[in-house]
């Protein structure tokens, strides 16, 4: 019989090591996986790693990929870290969308410096204003907040896709679900010209630094971490469950709210029936995959950004399909959580003798 | 192994040659250098429906063609922040002709087709042009009034299941037609409408098909993709149609008929513009009439009467004597809308956003 047992003292070099050695089992079992199929594992190698990000558009495109998912798992990391278990930022992302999309539907006709940066106020209040939802019924009727974050997205969806239909529908767009297309003084600058780059992508590496700060130089963020640990002990830091429940939400929900934003403002410049690609629900894996960590996120961000430009081009290079991005993806997680299984538990062969 | 790196690395280094020869003659293509044509795609190229009938025409490019073309395809590419990287790699990776095959593909493709002003696009059920950008789709309306007429027809209980995906001009445009056709050979008969809005989620649309069998329909049709709701309705033994392709293969009882896409002429016809340098951009839509829109053979199930009504509206659609809006039309009130002897022009079709009288609900807004 093989049994699990707790390691009395974890390796907690081995907790920082772990995401490493799961991207190089990932791939080596990629590399088995294209001998199986066929391909040259140089090309694939190629054609997956190298050429996505070969060129400054390439690496703009990682940016673009990475922003999103950077910004919302370096705040989702916070409350994870706390035992708070918001999933519904990819509803708290639309909503930050339409909020901040209607203001620039809105002005339509102005085109004036101060429409970015009220749409920008507009995305963040939408994204808490849903995450407020969830924080609400868990503190006042102790709902768990994952089934309501998480049903939450659902009706996000379908408000955004009501409101294209409908009310924000582009006046001369054959009744197609859309928008119009946002003026320039309401989308958002470019950081390299040329391409899609655009200020998300500095703003969300700023956004994992003041998550890190926050968390490890904080009463708050000391707070959040034994809230995870012992939550009967994050009392004694002076900060009630019910605060920290507030303070990870609204903030997750600020953060993936701009992020919606910049989505509608950046590389969309319109409202559509569908902004996002699951930005919300990656982020949840990129923030395990950077360890919980805000700094740590970013390389996850990067590495999951990767993983999809790649999977693009190698069907275009290689006409490889697409669920070798999936398999891709998968594997990494689920080599990600057996190392951080075999961190916390020893395996057992047969019937250990009792000490 | 090394046989294939060692013909690799030659094929590669004659590419190079034949990329340095066009590169020191411009205007002159070498013989050998294949033309690039990619394909984006809203679905996976197996969903049996939209996705899997453009897949078909490529590979009736590479039939056609042979070595004169090399096609690429990419596979379920989300309509909106990913389009244009996808669309643009595309492009910058040397393909001459670009066919992106959903309406979300639309403001990207336009934008994409400004940085490359030498190669040709094509896209899919849109409403945008540019010198260098092209729009086709198919009259599938037109089927829509063929099956109508079949459904009128058979149902026992008046009672028709839709499966919708979003409320856009051409998706209302088929129900429309539909309802149309079917109140003209069963003045009783009613459509329940169901949105799903997604145009491919197998699991969605059998929930869907179940919930409209559960309410009394008798016949299931669907403006999505899969084949999940014609599995359901052969399963619960009621009658169906399929969508995009012929779906016989997974409800060999229950599918009637089907509207199928046929895309392989336009593709083939637009690939050999490029080839001749004869490429123009323009405006498509095609009907039953020129094979874009065709149907399978009749399912077991079709009485001979019913057949004999199809095949009168099919040949009143390609020889122009009947046209599925034809008047006189009414409004869900009942109301007049177009008076006998009229007919709704395309530029009314395009922008359809009512339901005419038989489609039960209101059209979500």
């Amino acid at each position: 019989m093989i049994q699990l047992k707790k390691r009395a003292n974890p390796s907690v070099l081995m907790g920082y090591l772990a995401p490493v050695i799961a991207l190089g089992m990932t791939l080596v079992a990629g590399f088995l996986l294209f001998a199986v199929l066929g391909v040259p594992i140089g090309e694939a190698f190629k054609a997956y790693f190298i050429e996505p990000v070969s060129d400054l558009y390439g690496l703009a495109e990682l940016g673009v990929k990475a922003a999103p998912l950077i910004m919302i798992a370096a705040a989702l990391s916070l409350g994870f870290r706390a035992g708070i278990w918001n999933i519904g930022a990819e509803g708290q992302l639309i909503l930050g969308g339409i909020c901040g999309g209607a203001v620039a539907l809105a002005f339509y006709e102005v085109e004036a410096f101060y429409v970015l940066p009220l749409m920008c106020l507009a995305g963040i209040a939408g994204g808490m204003a849903w995450a407020a939802i969830p924080a609400l019924l868990r503190t006042t009727v102790n709902a768990n907040e994952i089934l309501t974050s998480l049903m939450l997205t659902y009706v996000a969806s379908l408000l955004l896709s009501f409101l294209v239909h409908g009310p924000l529908r582009d006046p001369d767009g054959f009744n197609f679900p859309e928008s119009r297309l946002f003026h320039d003084a309401a989308t958002l600058p470019l950081v390299l010209s040329g391409t899609r780059l655009h200020i998300g992508a500095p703003i969300a590496i700023l956004v994992a630094l003041l998550a890190w700060v926050l968390l490890s130089r904080t009463l708050l963020g000391f707070a959040l971490r034994v809230n995870g640990d012992a939550p009967k002990a994050a009392r004694h830091t002076g900060f009630g469950q019910g605060q920290l429940v507030w303070f990870s939400l609204l903030f997750t929900g600020a953060m993936a709210g701009l992020a919606g934003l910049f989505e509608v403002a950046g590389p969309i410049g319109q409202l559509n029936p569908v902004i996002s690609p699951g930005y919300g629900f990656t982020a949840i894996i990129v923030a395990f995959l950077g360890r919980l960590h805000p700094v740590g996120v970013v390389f996850a961000g990067l590495v999951m950004a990767l993983s999809y430009l790649g999977g693009e081009n190698a069907q275009i290079a290689l006409n490889m399909p697409l669920a070798v991005t999936g398999v891709f993806q998968g594997m990494l997680l689920f080599f990600l959580l057996a190392a951080d299984v075999l961190i916390h538990y020893r395996i057992v062969f047969g019937q250990e003798r009792r000490a | 192994m090394s046989d294939v790196s060692l013909f690799t690395a030659t094929r590669r280094s004659l590419l190079t040659l034949a990329a340095a020869a066009a590169i020191t003659l411009p205007g002159i293509v070498s013989a050998d250098d294949p033309l690039k044509v990619g394909f984006v795609y809203v679905g996976p190229v197996g969903d049996h429906g939209w996705t899997y009938r453009h897949d078909i025409g490529r590979q009736a490019i590479e039939a056609e063609f042979g070595d004169k073309v090399e096609t690429t395809f990419v596979e379920s590419v989300p309509e909106g922040a990913d389009a244009e990287r996808v669309i643009r790699r595309l492009a910058s990776s040397g393909h001459g002709l670009i066919f992106t095959t959903s309406f979300g593909y639309m403001n990207p493709t336009v934008k994409v087709a400004k940085q490359f002003p030498d190669v040709k696009f094509e896209h899919a059920t849109g409403y945008k042009r540019a010198d260098n950008v092209s729009t086709y789709s198919a009259r599938f309306y037109e089927g829509r009034a063929v099956i109508g007429t079949m459904a009128g027809m058979m149902t026992k209980t008046n009672t028709i299941g839709y499966i919708a995906s979003f409320p856009i001009p051409e998706v209302v445009r088929g129900i429309n037609a539909f309802s149309i056709a079917m109140r003209k050979v069963n003045p009783d008969a009613e459509i329940k409408v169901i949105w799903v809005n997604t145009w491919y989620d197998p699991g969605k649309e059998a929930d869907a098909a179940k919930t409209l069998i559960d309410q009394g329909a008798d016949i299931i049709t669907q403006h999505t993709d899969s084949p999940a709701p014609l599995q359901v309705a052969e399963e619960r033994g009621v009658l169906g149609f399929g969508q995009a392709s012929d779906m016989s293969a997974f409800a060999p009882q229950a599918q009637l008929t089907s509207i199928i896409d046929d895309w392989d002429p336009y593709y083939i016809e637009r690939t050999q513009a490029v080839l001749d340098g004869t490429w123009e951009s323009v405006d498509t839509w095609r009907g039953i009439d020129s094979g874009m829109v065709g149907f399978p053979e009749y399912g077991p199930n079709v009485p001979d009467d019913v057949k004999a009504a199809a095949e009168l509206v099919r040949e009143g659609i390609v020889d122009g004597t009947l046209h599925p809006f034809d008047g006189p039309i009414n409004n869900q009130m009942g109301e007049q809308i177009v008076a006998a002897g009229e007919r709704l022009d395309d530029g009314v079709l395009l922008g359809m956003d009512y339901y005419v009288e038989g489609v039960q609900g209101s059209l979500p807004k």
